[in-house]
């Protein structure tokens, strides 16, 4: 059992890496060989993300595993350098972990159901399996230019489920766009890391923060990283490809797509509180991260609005929650120097936010996608009255809706009502754009559900009917975690939120000594 | 002879060409030309990260005696990079070639029918 948690980090990536390529051979037996085949995959890294979270949340500190066999000890003795290629997980890379699970659970096997009677499904799992394994060593590695490695493999695979069917005519204009943006930023992200490199010598993260000394090519450096990373998350003003490919990529890959853009989040975090957090002025960048935060807030709810397109409006409520991890954790960051009790909580919101918007969202994208199937159209103006036939549908599309949008007593509500909290202790008008955005996403979401479930049975929509158990289930899944996280949310705040809120906020030296010794 | 940093010059002038490319270009193909330039510009500037005048291979086993070798991680880094380089790329023309199929044009004033 010890060594299945000392190699869990690398075994997260190894083995969905291996699923991926196995896939498609896999799949020349049969579908059934190849859906056992991922779904082993997804369900043991689920139970290896849950061991090493355990792990890491009991164990308080950061565990270290080296590429290539242990020959160093951790921490290293005075003087010695970290040579090797590291993984470094603390509670918030476990946590980040722990979302990526949930949602690729709930995706494969929601996808099981929704490929089964189309074209191109071993070149799709081997695509989510793919993308599954980037987004796991994003959130494990200890190195820049693993990180860089590890976006790219996130960006291929990203951008090919987004544009793989290519028949379909939109679906490639998303493409390209996605590709193209996802490129840059990771271009942006390898000028910083080179910068830094010839700077320090180093592309460790731990042994990086430790020597920086916040010069003009730092500051550039950390401008290059925080552009690069904040396109990958889709903040506005860099989020032109995120409803693009949100919207146009298969439901099942749209809420995965989140959890790309949420292990870019959390890429950002740990550049700017781990990397760059001492020697940079944290407050002018927190406050950069809050007006970033606005505007995509702003911005993602807006456009949400006037859509008439299901899975495009979902995709802009998908981009405003963005911007509330990012007002959560800013808010944190604009009063890292002084470190004052709500902070914490506003790091806490941004954090725990994570986990409920992947919940959300994915629930959203689910059904959203299980309407779309079962209609045939994802034009509002086409469909009504679909309540009578998806009865089960509608209410999970309802309670991802209202748990996104922030009505208590579901989990968005307790994340955000942290958020509001500490928005507002370090300026009102914070926690008032919050707010607002917060009910005008309930309006766009009541419109979006009296257009497509409620009215009166049209002929056009009489054959629909609740989709296949296969997929009903990953949906209840995810309508509990709703719930559940919902009504107990101080249970899950105490115990996996603020271990990992606190390794970012405070957790900057034990992150340094657990490499480099105190 | 002493290049002193002239290819600092150089990865700089072409991330800025490709970033003028990628931002003001119509042509798709034409964009991807300026991603490329930008990705050849920081390749250029990583390798010469690692250059010493008159530095030899690091090729540890092989080198003389008290003679400086040029830095291994950096060539190690563009090796990645040109990999994954040539993988986005060929990503990204097959899109376009699509879209030029779909679309009968390249222009992305005419490829539009994901807005708003």
């Amino acid at each position: 059992m010890t060594a299945l948690t000392t190699h869990a980090p690398v075994l997260l990536i190894a083995i969905p890496l291996l699923g991926a390529f196995a896939t498609p051979l896999i799949g020349k037996l049969g579908r059934g060989a190849r859906n056992t085949l991922v779904g082993l995959v997804v369900l043991v890294v689920a139970g290896l993300a849950a061991l090493l979270a355990v792990d890491v949340f009991t164990a308080g500190a950061p565990t270290i595993y080296e590429m290539g066999g242990g020959t160093f000890t951790f921490p290293l003795s005075g003087g010695q350098v970290p040579v090797r290629i590291l993984f470094e997980v603390d509670s918030m890379s476990a946590f980040m972990g722990l979302i990526t699970a949930l949602i690729a659970l709930t995706g494969a096997f929601f996808s099981f159901s929704y490929w089964k009677d189309r074209s191109g499904s071993n070149l799709y799992f081997s695509l989510f399996l793919l993308l599954t394994a980037g987004i796991f060593g994003m959130q494990m590695t200890g190195d820049m230019f693993n990180f860089f490695v590890f976006l790219e493999i996130t960006s291929i695979a990203a951008a090919s489920l987004v544009g793989f069917r290519v028949w379909l005519k939109q679906s490639q204009e998303a493409g390209f766009k996605v590709m193209a943006m996802y490129t840059l930023s990771g271009l942006f992200v390898l000028l910083a890391i080179g910068l830094l490199y010839g700077q320090y010598g180093h592309l460790n993260i731990a042994a990086l923060a430790s020597r920086l000394t916040g010069s003009l090519t730092d500051v550039i450096a950390l401008g290059l990283l925080l552009t690069g990373l904040a396109m990958k998350a889709g903040a506005v003003p860099m989020h032109m490809w995120a409803p693009d490919a949100y919207g146009e990529a298969p439901a099942p890959t749209s809420a995965v797509l989140v959890a790309n853009s949420q292990a870019s989040l959390y890429g950002l975090f740990r550049v700017l509180f781990t990397l760059f957090g001492a020697s940079v002025s944290t407050g002018a960048v927190g406050w950069i991260l809050i007006v970033l935060a606005l505007l995509t807030i702003f911005v993602g709810v807006t456009m949400a609005l006037i859509q008439n397109d299901l899975k495009r409006l979902v995709a802009y409520g998908a981009v405003s929650q963005i911007g509330y991890m990012m007002l959560g954790v800013g808010v944190g960051l604009a009063v890292s120097a002084t470190k004052p009790e709500f902070g914490l909580v506003a790091m806490q919101g941004g954090i725990f936010h994570m986990l409920n918007d992947a919940a959300c969202v994915g629930l959203l994208f689910f059904a959203s996608g299980a309407v779309i199937r079962a209609s045939g159209t994802r034009d509002l103006n086409a469909m009504g009255g679909l309540a009578h036939g998806m009865k089960w549908t509608s209410v999970c599309f309802a309670i991802g809706a209202v748990a996104l949008a922030g009505v208590p007593p579901f989990n968005g509500f307790a994340s955000k009502f942290l958020i509001y909290e500490a928005a507002f202790k370090l300026s009102p008008f914070l926690a008032v754009i919050a707010v607002l955005s917060s009910i005008l996403l309930l309006a766009v979401f009541v419109k979006a559900f009296q257009a497509a479930f409620l009215g009166p049975r049209t002929t056009a929509m009489a054959h629909v009917t609740d989709p296949s158990p296969g997929m009903m289930l990953p949906m209840v899944a995810l309508v509990l975690v709703v719930v559940v996280f919902g009504l107990f949310p101080g249970f899950f705040v105490d115990h996996i939120v603020t271990p990992a809120a606190k390794a970012l906020w405070l957790g900057r030296d034990a992150y340094i000594n657990a490499v480099l010794g105190g | 002879m002493n290049i002193g940093n002239l290819p600092f010059i150089a990865a700089a002038l072409l991330v800025a060409f490709g970033l003028y490319t990628f931002l003001f270009k119509r042509n798709l193909i034409k964009l991807v030309i300026g991603i490329t330039l930008i990705e050849m510009g920081v390749n250029l500037f990583l390798v010469t990260l690692g250059y010493r005048t008159g530095g030899i291979s690091p090729i540890y086993t092989y080198a003389p005696e008290a003679q400086q070798m040029v830095l291994p991680t950096p060539q190690a880094l563009t090796l990645t990079s040109i990999v994954i380089g040539l993988a986005t790329t060929a990503l990204l023309l097959s899109f376009a070639v699509f879209v030029h199929r779909h679309y009968g044009t390249l222009d992305i004033r005419k490829v539009k029918e994901l807005k708003g």
